[in-house]
């Protein structure tokens, strides 16, 4: 006979306030095989796992039930406990009697009941369980991150400081990410290629990091410590082993006229091209939309022009696989386009800029070699008004309902450099409310109020009129004054939304990761475990998982690969026992579970059985990697004959919860 | 022939005849047949903003009926688009507004929805197809500059009307260059004209259609053509400017030749 302990817990008022703590200790003790039932009022600390321990000797338990918080929050903490007094871990069973029952429910009598009976089936279940024991799995001792933007360099950076290798994929043709678009950094006005190009070589030129830049992951299997990767290695036409950078090709290509992605098509660039001067790897790239060669196999000049022979206009996609122990999400933002907010004009006046298009306009590695000229015109702007929050902190389907956070700073910076620069433009900023929390933050933003005289106004931009003689009509609302106003401004400057990188989703999922309703990764606790995510193995650096500024984003960066590197530290990790396994004799070899496996953890062989009569027959049957299994269950719903079971969940067991549920 | 159910609305009647007549010969000779349903009531002149009023959209919702069995119903005047269109969206959209609406009635067959709503533009979007309208020019106004007056009511609510964009809408733009002309794109052209504030503050009606004319001239318009019967009312009474304003099928009309037959 199973000796059962239950342990109650009040979680302070969390539970007690809405379950009678009392009356759930009192109605379990009469459940078969429970020998002791207490309560108590806060069961994860010290003294109460040291009560849990105490019980389990003093009663020679051989199941122990407790009554808490979710199983993701303290399961781990009771079955270490349980293991310290001479317990098989795997014999903790978790009722979860607060988010799914205290926390949702208002009524003491209905959620009292509901905790007994919850409380019911976990004895039910203890009652079948069985001592696991954990294996354990090798780490592969590499990283991969996945973005090379700041956050993705910093933390390969890291990881590589600490002596393993590590692997960037970058879908475009240079590391660098947005950061290298950037001319000016807040709040101290430092030029970001300046401190970014270095860490960008210093990336390069470290042996322990690859940079698979102008490629994609295409397939990830595997689990943590033991990740295989397939990147593509998309055609660029030109070989990286024999490109020297030199730009002859792009200075010959007779296809001028396309649009520059780096200056945000604000000019133009070649088809062959190098993405900017401090690119990383310093390697040509042919866009196959626009070479004439590759579209109508006319022209061949960068061929004819190229010392090195690197021009293949034959390359195709490659595929790479290589195993990892870690990955490192660093997949970054992009700014809205404003095409759902035309009263702005953004779509019809070409003065009406986003604020990248302005860090690029005043950029000296941009379209104007640095010089803030119109782009209708070419004309330098006396008055500018930047409109603020466009596509943030919006209640409707348009725009983003969060606050992106580095607008407000961006904007003061642009606005103060305008002024520095060019100290007969008046510069007006709408918002809704400045935000500036952050180490000098606040400060910067009165900087260009008190020294620099940039007009801040409360109130929100409703219309922008552009007119025939260039002009733009301003028409917006001041909510101090509450009055109608009319600005005749030169340029307007739109303060727009970010949002995650469109590739995050198929990632999230190629990686079974979580995200939230915006497509920012989820991290496996809000405030305690901010740079993991909630798939082991899987971590998250900069703005794939909320909108961050650079000093932010680089911290998270350098803690995601702190994380790595404790993972990446390991010769092996604990594997969960609770695995998959198949009853050869019951299974008839009919491949159900094997195509519902995401992990491919299932095959099939030919085996040798001795029947009744004592003949043999060679059966089809399936057998689980342990090693790959991670206990996601599906397999046992789909076998049609019951072959294939769970340890620590098998179909008895759940049928015992359901029937002391149902009792 | 196509047939259509065709709503003209209380002030086709009245004050905008020319918007009706030249609507009427046009679609006929784009091979549109538009069927008047017998004793049509008013709209309701204004939808009313309260989720849970039902009483006021009735009248919006015979007319809905009545064309049930038609290739859809075709209205030609903002207001009453506006008001049709969006009654028959809460009908499709809202099971209890069906539900009350259907108390009110009491239909054998009760309605939920099912009409098409198209305005005239829409029509020739969608169902003519402005590549083929082009075909049927004979008068184009090649080289005219043309601005296109939307005002507040015929996009908004976009999500409801679901006709263009509200902020930079090209269906009157395109509509404009099918018929040969140039259009003059330019900020006020969604922006209100005044709308029935003329009635209590003159000068504030006074102040809006002449802000939209003044947008349109500056931006080199000779002339603005509108759906909506009010908004040529200020723009042509009250906004102080001589700028031709027409309704828009006046001008398709007569780029199909059959100006001189409407005036008949």
């Amino acid at each position: 006979m199973q000796r059962i302990g239950v342990f109650v817990c009040h979680c302070g008022t969390n539970i007690a306030a809405t379950v009678d703590v009392k009356a759930v200790a009192a109605a379990l003790a009469n459940e078969p095989g429970v020998v002791i039932s207490q309560d108590y009022q806060y069961m994860c600390s010290e003294s109460g796992q040291d009560l849990v321990k105490a019980s389990i000797k003093e009663h020679n338990l051989t199941g122990v039930v407790v009554c808490s918080c979710s199983p993701r929050m303290h399961e781990n903490t009771f079955r270490k406990a349980a293991a310290s007094a001479g317990l098989n871990p795997y014999l903790v069973e978790i009722a979860n009697i607060r988010e799914q029952c205290s926390w949702i429910h208002k009524e003491i009598a209905s959620a009292t009941d509901k905790a007994i009976v919850l409380g019911k089936a976990a004895i039910a279940k203890v009652h079948l369980n069985t001592p696991l024991t954990a294996g354990e799995s090798p780490v592969v001792k590499r990283a991969l991150v996945i973005g090379g933007g700041i956050a993705g360099i910093q933390t390969a950076l890291d990881i590589a400081e600490a002596g393993f290798e590590v692997d960037i994929v970058e879908k475009e043709p240079t590391i660098g990410g947005k950061m290298a678009q950037i001319d000016k950094t807040f709040p101290t006005l430092d030029c970001a290629a300046c401190i970014l190009t270095p860490k960008m070589v210093e990336a390069a030129q470290n042996e322990k990091i690859t940079i698979h830049s102008f490629s994609e992951i295409s397939d990830v299997k595997g689990f943590v410590g033991n990740f295989t990767v397939t990147i593509k290695k998309k055609a660029r036409y030109v070989d990286e082993t024999k490109c020297t950078g030199c730009g002859l090709c792009t200075e010959k290509c007779p296809m001028k006229k396309v649009p520059n992605e780096f200056n945000m098509g604000l000019d133009n660039r070649t088809a062959v091209y190098i993405p900017f001067a401090q690119a990383v790897p310093k390697v040509a790239s042919i866009d196959p939309n626009y070479c004439l060669m590759l579209k109508n196999g006319k022209c061949g000049i960068c061929s004819k022009v190229c010392s090195v022979g690197a021009i293949d206009y034959k390359q195709t996609d490659r595929f790479v696989e290589q195993k990892y122990g870690a990955i490192v999400v660093a997949t970054g933002f992009n700014p809205i386009k404003p095409d759902k907010y035309d009263e702005f004009a953004y779509s019809w006046c070409p003065d009406v800029v986003t604020s990248l298009e302005l860090e690029r306009l005043m950029n000296a590695a941009g379209p104007n070699g640095g010089t803030l000229l119109r782009p209708s015109d070419k004309k330098h702007p006396h008055t500018i008004v930047f409109v603020q929050c466009v596509g943030s902190r919006c209640d409707d389907e348009k725009g983003k309902p969060y606050c992106s956070k580095i607008c407000c700073m961006y904007t003061a910076k642009h606005a103060m450099l305008i002024r520095e620069k060019y100290p007969d433009t008046e510069v007006y900023v709408f918002y809704i409310d400045v935000r500036t929390p952050g180490k000098n933050f606040d400060e910067f933003y009165r900087r260009a109020v008190e020294q620099y005289g940039v007009h801040y106004i409360k109130g929100m931009v409703g219309k922008v009129n552009p007119k025939s003689d260039g002009k733009i009509d301003v028409q917006a609302s001041d909510l101090l004054t509450n009055e109608q106003l009319h600005i005749d401004a030169d340029m307007v400057v739109l303060a727009t939304a970010i949002e995650p990188d469109k590739t995050a989703r198929p990632l999230a999922t190629m990686l079974t990761t979580q995200m939230d309703t915006n497509d920012f990764f989820t991290e496996a606790h809000p405030k305690l475990r901010p740079v993991e995510s909630a798939t082991a193995g899987i971590f998250l650096s900069g703005a794939c998982q909320g909108p961050k500024d650079i000093p932010e984003t680089v911290a998270q960066a350098s803690a995601a690969a702190a994380k790595a590197i404790g993972l990446l530290c390991k010769n092996s990790i604990t594997c969960n026992p609770c695995v998959a396994h198949s009853d050869e004799m019951m299974c008839n070899g009919c491949s159900s579970c094997e195509k519902v496996c995401p992990y491919g953890a299932i095959t099939y062989e030919n085996k040798e059985f001795r029947m009744p009569d004592r003949t043999t027959a060679i059966r089809r049957v399936a057998s689980v990697n342990p090693a790959v299994c991670q206990g996601c269950g599906a397999c046992t719903v789909a076998c049609p004959s019951g072959a294939m079971d769970l340890n620590g969940f098998s179909n008895s067991q759940i049928m015992s919860e359901v029937d002391a549920i149902c009792k | 022939m196509e047939t259509f159910t065709y709503y003209p609305g209380c002030t086709l009647r009245t004050k905008a005849k020319e918007l009706d007549r030249y609507a009427r010969i046009s679609a006929e000779a784009l091979g549109i047949s538009l069927v008047e349903p017998e004793n049509w009531q008013c709209c309701g002149g204004a939808y009313t903003t309260a989720t849970n009023e039902a009483a006021t959209k009735l009248s919006s919702v015979r007319t809905l009926m009545a064309a049930k069995e038609t290739a859809g119903l075709v209205t030609v005047c903002s207001a009453c688009h506006n008001v049709i269109k969006q009654t028959n969206y809460d009908i499709s959209h809202s099971e209890a507004m069906a539900v009350k609406v259907q108390r009110y009635l009491g239909l054998d067959d009760p309605y939920k929805g099912e009409t098409a709503v198209y305005h005239y533009l829409e029509l020739l979007r969608d169902v003519v197809g402005f590549d083929k309208l082009k075909e049927k020019v004979v008068n184009p106004f090649t080289g005219r500059k043309i601005a296109a007056y939307y005002g507040c009511l015929l996009l908004r609510p976009s999500k409801a009307l679901a006709m263009d964009n509200p902020e930079n809408p090209v269906i009157m733009e395109n509509f404009i260059r099918a018929i040969g002309g140039t259009p003059v794109i330019y900020s006020q052209r969604n922006e209100c004209c005044g709308g029935y504030i003329a009635l209590e503050d003159k000068a504030q009606a006074e102040r809006r259609s002449g802000a939209v004319m003044a947008s349109a001239e500056e931006m080199g318009a000779e002339m603005i053509i509108t759906a909506c019967p009010l908004c040529l009312y200020n723009l042509k009474k009250n906004s102080g400017n001589d700028m031709p304003v027409y309704y828009f099928t006046e001008l398709l009309a007569e780029a199909l030749g059959l100006k001189e037959a409407g005036n008949e």
